[in-house]
């Protein structure tokens, strides 16, 4: 049942949680229950909304940051993300296979903010060896969301 | 100037929701449970793929009976869904959808005054191809005191001397009944027993929502009295692409075959190519979209409990098929009825056979969050009536 919970409130949080019991088939204090645990156990870690700021005529500005870093005695690359993780501005951190260590994404108001945040903030760590910005320009598809206007039903309206 | 028609094409009636969908189109908000087709779009891999032979320049005829390398992917889906095993040199060619299959079948096995057994309520198309191809349609009208499905006694009784087809539409729309393996283990017995054949049109065979679909042709000595129907179209959401096939007997299928070459060519090629990713890669999606009717068949039939609608728990295919005979009006008219007090356009149950009144057709091809709104609709309809 987790499994079916998780795949349908990962497209769908706010669903009613007696509606999503009939859909599921299960009683309502099942689902109440297991959302709960995982919630507890860390499973489920957050409810966030997909959102174009573009159209709220809101300033944000994106960028996808590769970092080179030197792993800290003992501590791996664990220590060296936490320091970067623990800045609010760090929307997320991701180790990474290939030829850099870390993929750091920010947000900031303007260009110079999210600047300003790599060249004061993320290259002066110790083990950072070097940084390189992406500026995002266009979101087209996040978390499994396409941003662009809903399509509309075109199908005919009425088929035998 | 003489008559330009034949005399059987102007006996045969239009279908019946022309006229709800005139007044649906033309409505502003209304909301339509009519959709006979999938709301989902065709997965992109396999749209990808259409593209992709597009691109390719493959844009020519393929051999009447279909791309070889389909037909071969057709096989081995038939086989791990259902247990079936067809030749696909011999026994299987792929039509312009399901629809095409019905037509030629009938065509090629009726000679005039043979019988066709036509459980009703079903789809539109078995009735007027069997009637076109000089054959004599039969009804037998389905209960819903046996969940729509097809009883053995029923079939005995309108089993005559000319008795030549039955026709299997499980599982069933408009009713999403379905025939479970004991079930049809009856009918094979009579079918057997009378020398019958069956085209059973399995085209829901993917959408069911308590056990696997089992086929008729795949039970002891009915390999060679079956026709299996099947397509794309609603397990694949590939409705547009206009893609079936046609699996039985070596012997009736040499016939159909001609048929197909002569009237159709072949069907689309690049709905072929695109129709190979689908059978390849294909079966997850189908179990997503699965996951996603039943949730949404669970909370239909959890509003009608809530709002006191008499209807029977549907495993099958897209739709439910709700009892209105407590509001004392025709299903045309309650349909007409809802569609404009309360903007909510569902098909009337006459639309798929006379015994279909008393009930309307809701199809839950729809998203949840359109599914609630029309639910709202439809409860505040019964409540207004049932005040009087």
């Amino acid at each position: 049942m987790r499994e079916k919970i998780l795949t349908f409130i990962e497209k769908n949080s706010r669903i009613d949680l007696k509606e999503l019991a009939i859909v599921l088939g299960v009683e309502e204090s099942a689902v109440i229950n297991e959302l709960e645990q995982m919630e507890a156990e860390h499973i489920i870690c957050g409810y966030h909304t997909i959102i174009d700021w573009d159209k709220v005529g809101q300033d944000k500005v994106m960028a996808m940051i590769e970092v080179r870093v030197t792993p800290q005695r003992g501590m791996g690359f664990d220590k060296v993300a936490e320091r970067i993780y623990n800045y609010p501005e760090v929307n997320a951190v991701y180790l990474i296979s290939g030829g850099f260590d870390f993929m750091v994404i920010l947000e900031g108001k303007t260009l110079r903010e999210v600047a300003q945040f790599v060249s004061d903030k993320l290259s002066p760590l110790d083990s950072v060896l070097s940084t390189k910005t992406n500026f995002i320009l266009k979101k087209y598809k996040d978390h499994g969301t396409v941003i662009a206007s809903k399509t509309k039903d075109e199908r005919i309206q009425m088929i035998p | 100037m003489r008559n330009p028609l034949n005399k059987t094409i102007v006996t045969i009636e239009p279908s019946g929701i022309r006229k709800f969908f005139d007044i649906v189109s033309e409505m502003k908000d209304a909301i339509s449970l009519g959709v006979g087709e999938p709301d989902f779009d065709t997965p992109w891999h396999i749209r990808d793929e259409g593209i992709y032979s597009l691109e390719k320049g493959r844009t020519h005829y393929t051999s009447n009976a279909g791309l070889k390398e389909l037909k071969a992917e057709i096989a081995k889906f038939l086989s791990r869904r259902y247990g079936l095993s067809y030749d696909y040199n011999k026994e299987m060619f792929v039509t312009v959808g399901g629809s095409e299959a019905i037509d030629i079948a009938m065509r090629a096995m009726l000679d005039p005054g043979d019988e066709v057994l036509i459980p009703q309520p079903s789809y539109v198309s078995y009735l007027p191809c069997a009637v076109l191809a000089n054959g004599t349609p039969v009804v037998i009208e389905l209960k819903e005191e046996n969940q729509f499905r097809l009883t053995a006694e029923e079939l005995e009784a309108a089993i005559t001397p000319k008795t030549k087809l039955l026709v299997l539409p499980f599982p069933n729309n408009p009713t999403g009944a379905v025939m479970e393996k004991e079930d049809l283990e009856r009918i094979a017995e009579l079918v057997i027993r009378h020398d019958l054949f069956v085209l059973s049109d399995e085209i829901y065979s993917e959408l069911t929502y308590l056990e696997r679909h089992v086929s008729i042709a795949s039970l002891p000595g009915m390999r060679e009295r079956t026709l299996v129907i099947n397509g794309f179209s609603k397990s694949h959401a590939m409705t547009g692409w206009r893609l079936g096939y046609v699996c039985g007997p070596e012997a009736i299928i040499t016939q159909m075959l001609k048929i197909h070459q002569y009237a159709i060519m072949c069907a689309p090629t690049m709905a072929q190519y695109a129709a190979v990713a689908a059978m390849r890669d294909g079966d997850e999606d189908v179990a997503g979209m699965r996951e996603e009717y039943n949730g949404r068949r669970r909370y239909l039939m959890h509003r009608f409990r809530e709002m006191g609608l008499q209807c029977f728990e549907p495993f099958g295919a897209f739709y439910v098929f709700p009892c209105i005979k407590e509001f004392g009006m025709s299903s045309e008219e309650f349909a007409e009825t809802l569609l404009a007090s309360q903007k909510l356009a569902v098909v009337p149950g006459t639309a798929f056979g006379e015994c279909g009144e008393g009930f309307i057709r809701i199809s839950y091809a729809y998203s949840l969050e359109s599914l609630k709104t029309a639910m709202d609709r439809l409860e505040a309809f019964v409540e207004e009536r049932r005040k009087g």
